[in-house]
């Protein structure tokens, strides 16, 4: 501090000493950070795709649609066969399961949270169903593959399969691990974010014009119906989305409740395997080049999921910045 | 509306129906009503079945499992009963350890950047991408991390420091979403009273805005421990599993507590699979723990 002395014997304001650089610096510190969330992503995306080009090269579109997946064992070239359009099936089909079980539900209780619930009870039950996310997803495979496909999930199956086992997507044979019993835990899984989302959406929904269509005479059902829902609708939307990215991307559960195989087939309760249960699942075993594959499958795992999560995003976004906290 | 009137009873002197009047489908509306009720409320009792079912039978199977020597023997053969899961204790500690001095300096950092610097275009995009980065699927970040980090450019092969990076990448996102939440509680007053003490910029957020949030940004960092320590699947392409305890930094494969829950239960053998149980309750305690003592924490200062 060697800057002259004012009049009245305090230091002038405008000392300038070695500390002027620090907010500079500091700026220039926390920005970097902030680009860090940035740069990751684009890292994610330049350096998988560019590793894992030669596969898309070699292969084309018929990696998409291509339903031979043969495993080479080449340190330098490309010799087997991959087409992932098994494990694009057993994706979509597993998602589109644990949707149809977990949209119905969570916005049940997304409902009943916000309209019907004494209000002592609104929290504990919001808590209750979110912390379904905190269980960590292995633990969710071990329960499944353990517990709750073989007691509860393998007796229904074998029920619907035969009443209706002339149907194609109901046919056997039945194996215990399957599309189905994946897509049953994956619901479970996707049933909180989907339940917060919902329920912050619903939230931020006008409370004067419920109010207004109460004063009407409508019933909760028909405030719910004519009002929430459509109110709400864009947001629910986003919030059905961020659960399929969710259920898309799901990897170890998946990987253990889904079958392992690299086939595909009709039936619900075919054993199949999904695009990132697959990488889990094989990635030990693989020779250089599968590994290549298996990249592929995560590139285009991750495309997927990304155009997924960025429209929810967006959609959410536009209501107000919900994110789901209590579900990430 | 007057015409469907149930009993079409002797008008107000002003001309208008009596308030008393039902409509005629009045009661099919209240049947609806009631009905549509009790379906929600067989939802939200359907929704919290799981949670149940699931920490009753971890609880169940797994509580003859976890004893003293359960934390301090590596796990034998899966055929062979006793033993442990020491290398998995190990090894999550290790990799969450170094995990956490990655992911939360710089979330802290990135979150301070959103909340006092932000504003702009490229804020935005920051905090845009970053909601999208929780959905990134785990077993990509661990194929990335594999790719640039393991086999890549740096050939840095499997090992404890890939694993922290790998799940330091997957807790960033929650750090950076739950420090911004928590610094934007900080009242402004409180930055301008610095700011007149002629407090620098830096110092304010420093001295001032970070310790008010104390007690918030733990919350948000506990709860991207308690996921970052149930990840399996970057694990799973970046630490590969070991059968022993390992201390090396990297270069040799690391375990977790995770990685001996998977693989511990897709084996035929009885003893082995016992011991997922016991590992799946000892790390569903840790995470519920940690998940409900930072909500715990999150809400007293928020009253505060």
């Amino acid at each position: 501090m060697n800057a002259p002395e004012s009049p009245t014997g305090h230091r002038s304001l405008r000392v300038e000493d070695r500390g002027r650089l620090a907010d500079p610096l500091f700026r220039w510190f926390v920005t970097s950070a902030g680009m860090s969330v940035l740069v990751i992503l684009a890292l994610m995306i330049a350096r998988t795709t560019s590793d894992a080009w030669p596969i898309f090269r070699r292969e084309g579109l018929a990696f998409f649609y291509g339903t031979q997946w043969t495993a080479g064992f080449s340190r330098t070239e490309i010799t087997g066969e991959y087409g992932a359009w098994p494990f694009i099936y057993g994706t979509l089909l597993t998602a589109t399961i644990a949707i149809v079980i977990a949209l119905p539900l969570a916005l049940a209780v997304a409902l009943y949270i916000t309209q019907l619930a004494p209000k002592r009870l609104k929290n504990p039950l919001s808590y209750t169903v979110e912390i379904l996310a905190a269980v960590p997803s292995v633990i969710y495979g071990l329960w499944g593959l353990l517990f709750f496909v073989p007691t509860f999930v393998r007796p229904f199956m074998e029920l619907v399969n035969g009443a209706l086992g002339w149907f194609p997507l109901f046919e056997g044979p039945l194996y215990t691990v399957n599309y189905f019993s994946a897509g049953v835990v994956l619901a479970i899984m996707i049933l909180p974010i989907i339940t917060a989302i919902t329920r912050e959406v619903i939230g931020v929904h006008s409370q004067d014009v419920q109010n207004g269509a109460y004063a009407l005479g409508a019933t909760r059902w028909e405030v719910i119906r004519r009002v929430i829902l459509p109110g709400s609708f864009p947001g629910i939307v986003g919030a059905t989305m961020l659960g399929l990215g969710r259920a898309l991307g799901e990897t170890i559960a998946a990987a253990m409740l889904v079958g392992g195989s690299q086939r595909w087939g009709r039936s619900l309760f075919f054993a199949g395997d999904t695009m990132a249960a697959h990488i889990a699942n094989t990635f030990q075993d693989a020779a250089p080049e599968t590994v290549l594959a298996l990249l592929a499958i995560g590139v285009a795992l991750f495309i997927v999921t990304m155009v997924v999560n960025v429209f929810a995003r967006l959609l959410v976004w536009r209501i107000g910045h919900i994110t789901g906290d209590a579900a990430v | 509306m007057t015409t469907t009137m149930q009993r079409p009873s002797s008008p107000t002197p002003s001309g208008h129906r009596s308030l008393r009047d039902k409509e005629e489908n009045a009661r099919s509306r209240a049947a609806k009503n009631r009905v549509v009720e009790t379906l929600l409320l067989l939802g939200m009792i359907l929704a919290i079945v799981p949670l149940i079912l699931i920490l009753f039978e971890v609880g169940r199977r797994g509580a003859g499992v976890v004893s003293l020597e359960f934390f301090t023997q590596a796990e034998p053969p899966y055929r062979r009963e006793g033993g442990g899961y020491a290398q998995g204790f190990v090894g999550t500690a290790y990799i969450m350890l170094l995990a956490v001095l990655m992911a939360i300096p710089l979330g802290i950092a990135a979150a301070v950047y959103l909340t006092e610097y932000g504003g702009g275009r490229l804020a935005k995009a920051v905090q845009f991408f970053n909601d999208v980065m929780t959905g990134v699927p785990s077993v990509f970040v661990g194929l990335f991390i594999y790719a640039l980090l393991v086999v890549g450019t740096l050939q840095l092969r499997f090992g404890t420091f890939v694993g922290a990076v790998a799940i330091a990448i997957m807790m960033l996102p929650i750090v950076v979403r739950s420090s911004e939440e928590m610094l934007k509680l900080v009242p402004p007053e409180l930055r301008n009273a610095s700011f007149g003490l002629g407090a620098r910029k830096w110092q304010v957020v420093m001295k001032t805005v970070l310790p008010a949030a104390g007690p918030g940004l733990v919350t948000g960092s506990m709860l991207a421990v308690a996921r970052g320590a149930g990840e399996t699947a970057p694990l799973l392409l970046t630490a590969l599993g070991s059968l022993q305890i390992v201390t090396a930094l990297q270069g040799t494969a690391q375990s977790s507590l995770t990685l001996l829950i998977y693989r511990g239960s897709i084996q035929p053998f009885a003893a082995g699979i016992q011991r997922a149980w016991g590992g799946a309750l000892a790390l569903l305690v840790i995470v519920l723990v940690l998940t409900v003592a930072a909500r715990w924490i999150g809400s007293r200062s928020q009253v505060a």
